[in-house]
């Protein structure tokens, strides 16, 4: 069933930012656009790279497959695809394919009158994103600073990466972005948890309203934000916690190459309680 | 562009506050301490207050004071009282677990982790209470229980690293102590001394969630204010009554990534997704140490480590 009832009457032309009426059509549910083509393309290109580099390690198991950068030594040039080449184009087509899925978003928003909340919010994903694989190898200039796309293979990244300087907990802002992820979680669950309280009182029960809502939050903590607040509220911790991790990696490295732990010296000198 | 991107509120109304539902005959009073804010008014409800506690909310509270005191005030000893190092060192400063050798036991010297029972004790008594008052008042409003399960979802994982796990190795030793810098090395450590926990799969699988909340939460808050101009905000009107703001939020997704949810659902999306955190988070603490000693040693025995 690719057409939900009420459709229909949604389907209609405009709202393209490129190709006019040309792209402007859907496959089963999926709107296509000139930015559908090219993220296909994209990730079609992306995910056969990434099988070509597969088969070219040693392992098929899911876990363990991982295309890795190029070797520090080749800087910011371009490696042999055999050695972090591969790396390098899957990373082009993914960002190609993330601005592509991004700019799909910004066409379907206008097509159905909506704000442009959704694309900008996935922006900032992809801006973390880039910080990772491009903003801090070129800061640091290697891309064999860009983290390896592999399940166990990143995860060991992370864990590296980390204690290459010190222990990333004593980082301030992995601190804050972790708070903030923490925070975000906590603000979805009372959130969710709400509407679904106002909407299923339990059986035979009315569904109760937005004033009871507000009437609980206040009861409960004093305060309550309100049905749009929330979402602001969601939208803004959500994107912190994007914004946070992407600055706590960008200053390891190419702002910060000590240990964490020692950058706290500082706070210790300062001149009032200095020991 | 030029259009209005629902981003601050504009316009604010100004009328009488609202005191709330009426409440049951069995209830406390709630406090009429209200009053109104334009900068809160800007993002959500300019309205602060009232708060109702009840005897739950106000035990919880003494509990919750007596524990930060505890907490506070062997901090405070442990820089020789002087105001300006605890400020100093505050990052530094903790209240350790108790020492290993005295296991279980309920008895011990204050300073060898006599306080530390005691301030666990009364911080635990106060969460336990504040989930009453939870579950009691969303009961008093005719609401569902459905935050009060979010929140014991939360409990669990705390009660896992500061009271099940301990009891199950063995020893008070094992759990958190409270302190900055102190809870943080706790985390790093566990994470060590049982081989790397980034190879835990239920580590994987509460660190899944947490992102996957943050992400859940980007695409339900920008997709409702995107809507906002159809009056998506009125998420239990369109629940009931599907509008052109639901229809126009589920289409977005559903020509975006081929699916949707509806308004209904995503807040059972959003709800699983984030308890789903601290439950699995929970399970993956517990089995570290009772279960399993090295989890890389174990990703290594199940084919998914590789020296």
């Amino acid at each position: 069933m690719a057409l939900l009832n009420f459709e229909r009457k949604y389907r209609i032309r405009g709202g393209t930012l490129i190709g006019g009426d040309l792209f402007d059509f859907w496959i089963g549910p999926f709107y296509v656009g000139f930015f559908g083509v090219t993220a296909a393309f994209f990730a079609f290109l992306g995910t056969a790279l990434i099988f070509l580099g597969a088969s070219m390690e040693n392992t098929w198991n899911p876990w363990l497959i991982s295309i890795d950068p190029p070797p520090i030594e080749y800087g910011l040039q371009l490696a042999p695809m055999a050695d972090g080449g591969i790396w390098q184009i899957v990373t082009i087509c993914a960002i190609g394919a993330f601005v592509s899925w991004a700019l799909r978003e910004v066409e379907i928003s206008r097509k159905l009158g909506m704000g442009l909340h959704v694309p900008i919010a996935f922006g900032v994903a992809i801006f973390a994103y880039v910080t990772l694989v491009v903003i801090r190898p070129f800061l640091m200039g290697a891309w064999g600073h860009g983290f390896p796309y592999g399940i166990m293979s990143h995860l060991d990244w992370v864990s590296n990466t980390g204690y290459a300087y010190g222990n990333f907990h004593y980082n301030p802002a992995h601190m804050v972005a972790i708070t903030f992820f923490f925070t975000t979680t906590l603000a979805l669950a009372l959130h969710g948890g709400l509407v679904l309280s106002a909407t299923n009182p339990g059986r035979g029960k009315t569904v109760k309203t937005p004033e009871h809502e507000n009437a609980f939050f206040r009861d409960f903590i004093g305060y309550s934000v309100g049905t749009l607040g929330i979402h602001r509220v969601g939208l803004f911790l959500a994107l912190s916690a994007g914004i946070w991790s992407a600055i706590c990696i960008v200053i390891s490295g190419p702002f910060y190459e000590g240990s964490w732990i020692d950058w706290w010296n500082a706070w210790k000198n300062f001149p009032i309680w200095r020991m | 562009m030029t259009d209005y991107q629902n981003i601050f509120t504009q316009t604010q109304v100004r009328g009488h506050i609202d005191y709330g539902v009426v409440e049951g005959p069995g209830d406390e009073p709630r406090y009429h301490i209200t009053s109104t804010s334009h900068l809160m008014g800007r993002i959500g409800d300019a309205q602060i207050g009232p708060i109702y506690l009840g005897w739950s909310g106000i035990a919880s509270l003494i509990c919750g004071f007596i524990a930060i005191e505890i907490i506070g005030l062997n901090m405070w000893a442990s820089v020789g009282w002087d105001p300006i190092k605890f400020f100093g060192q505050l990052p530094w400063l903790s209240l350790d677990q108790p020492l290993p050798e005295h296991g279980l036991s309920l008895f011990m010297p204050l300073n060898e982790g006599g306080w530390w029972l005691m301030a666990g004790f009364f911080l635990t008594s106060s969460i336990i209470l504040w989930w009453v008052r939870s579950y009691r008042r969303a009961i008093q409003l005719g609401l569902g229980t459905h935050i009060c399960w979010g929140f014991a979802a939360a409990i669990w994982l705390y009660l896992v690293c500061g009271f099940i796990r301990p009891v199950m190795m063995g020893s008070w030793s094992e759990a958190v102590p409270f302190g900055i810098f102190s809870h943080l090395d706790w985390t790093n450590n566990l994470s060590l001394l049982y081989g790397n926990f980034f190879y835990n799969p239920f580590h994987m699988l509460s660190i899944a969630f947490l992102y996957g909340s943050a992400l859940l939460f980007a695409m339900h808050g920008a997709t409702i204010l995107a809507v906002g101009r159809y009056g998506g905000e009125r998420e239990i009107e369109q629940i009931t009554d599907r509008g052109t703001a639901s229809e126009r939020a589920a289409l977005f997704w559903r020509w975006t990534m081929g699916f949707n949810a509806s308004m209904e659902s995503i807040h059972r999306w959003a709800w699983w997704f984030a308890i789903l955190c601290p439950i699995t988070g929970g399970i993956g603490v517990l089995l570290t140490g009772t279960v399993v000693d090295n989890w890389f040693l174990w990703g290594a025995e199940n084919g998914f480590a590789r020296f």
